[in-house]
């Protein structure tokens, strides 16, 4: 039964590297896009960081910027 | 009110805390799909088993097309109603693209090794997935080289509306010149020929394809909005 399923009459090795292939770029486009997104979130928390208290403030009032600190403070 | 899906702060809020959703029911579709795909799917009576190729091989082509269709829909519509994001929406929406358009080739280079004998054909439909291919890299490559936000509006606007005269081709090819890839076997318009045991995980496998690359998009999307952000932040 195993045997059946991965020599499938000579042609395991096409329809397995075709799966394959297809799930290891999806888990490298899914980390490459996740690496830059934290990329991106740590380079804002840095940048809020630096703020003095007025900028911080009026930077705050935006709901977007809130929303990326909140998101980088859950990951 | 009119423009709100439009609007950055709509998607953000609203689209955003669906990310874990697509995520999550996407993994669930793979997994379906898979176990139709090699256990409970018919073999083909003329490719054996490597028909099963078909279940990857198929809905990345789908999703590639339909994407490029919809970055160059939205890089128009965003030309001509200057608004900058329907650019970023088309920005993020490429390199999903992109990996689709590669697996589509890749996939049926090895698909068609097995059923033609040769990896790799310059037939109408190949060559012309090969040129697609061409055209999202030259778009994804625009993003990058250009730094004036004018001037990369244009460009990426032009690739599209040259690349767009590609899908078409693609999509007749088989029709209009006699070449090794097979004919569609699923018309919308007119009875496919495929039977329902094929077509059922097929259409899984792409509602699962879908669902990634919208994952991908909104993980995209995201990661531009916060570059916006810290360019904002550096002009405080």
């Amino acid at each position: 039964m195993i045997n059946e399923l991965l020599f499938m009459n000579g042609y395991g090795i096409y329809v397995f590297s075709a799966f394959i292939f297809t799930l290891l770029s999806f888990a490298s486009l899914y980390l490459v896009t996740k690496t830059q997104f934290v990329k991106e979130q740590n380079k804002f928390v840095a940048k809020f960081g630096s703020l003095n208290t007025d900028k911080a403030k009026s930077a705050k009032t935006q709901r977007i910027n809130k929303e990326i600190l909140a998101n980088a403070s859950n990951n | 009110m009119k423009n709100q899906f439009v609007n950055p702060g709509f998607l953000v809020n609203h689209i955003r805390p669906l990310t874990p959703w697509c995520g999550g029911i996407a993994i669930l579709l793979v997994m379906i799909g898979l176990w139709f795909s090699f256990y409970n799917s018919p073999i083909d009576y003329q490719q054996g088993n490597a028909v099963r190729i078909m279940y990857v091989h198929v809905p990345a082509a789908w999703i590639s097309l339909g994407i490029f269709s919809s970055i160059t829909l939205l890089s128009i519509s965003g030309f001509v109603f200057k608004n900058k994001n329907l650019f970023l929406i088309s920005k993020s929406l490429a390199p999903s693209g992109f990996v689709f358009n590669i697996i589509a080739l890749v996939t049926g280079a090895i698909w068609g090794k097995p059923t033609w004998g040769t990896w790799w054909a310059w037939d109408a439909r190949i060559t012309s997935m090969l040129i697609l291919a061409l055209f999202y890299a030259m778009y994804l490559i625009s993003w990058r080289i250009y730094r004036s936000e004018e001037k990369v509006f244009k460009i990426t606007t032009f690739i599209t509306i040259l690349g767009i005269v590609n899908i078409p081709i693609i999509k007749y090819s088989v029709d209009w010149w006699n070449t090794l890839h097979q004919p569609a076997s699923i018309n919308i318009l007119s009875k496919s020929s495929i039977h329902s045991s094929m077509l059922f995980p097929l259409l899984i496998m792409t509602a699962a394809f879908a669902l990634f690359s919208l994952l991908i998009f909104l993980m995209k999307y995201n990661t531009e909005m916060i570059k916006i952000k810290n360019k904002g932040l550096d002009r405080l």
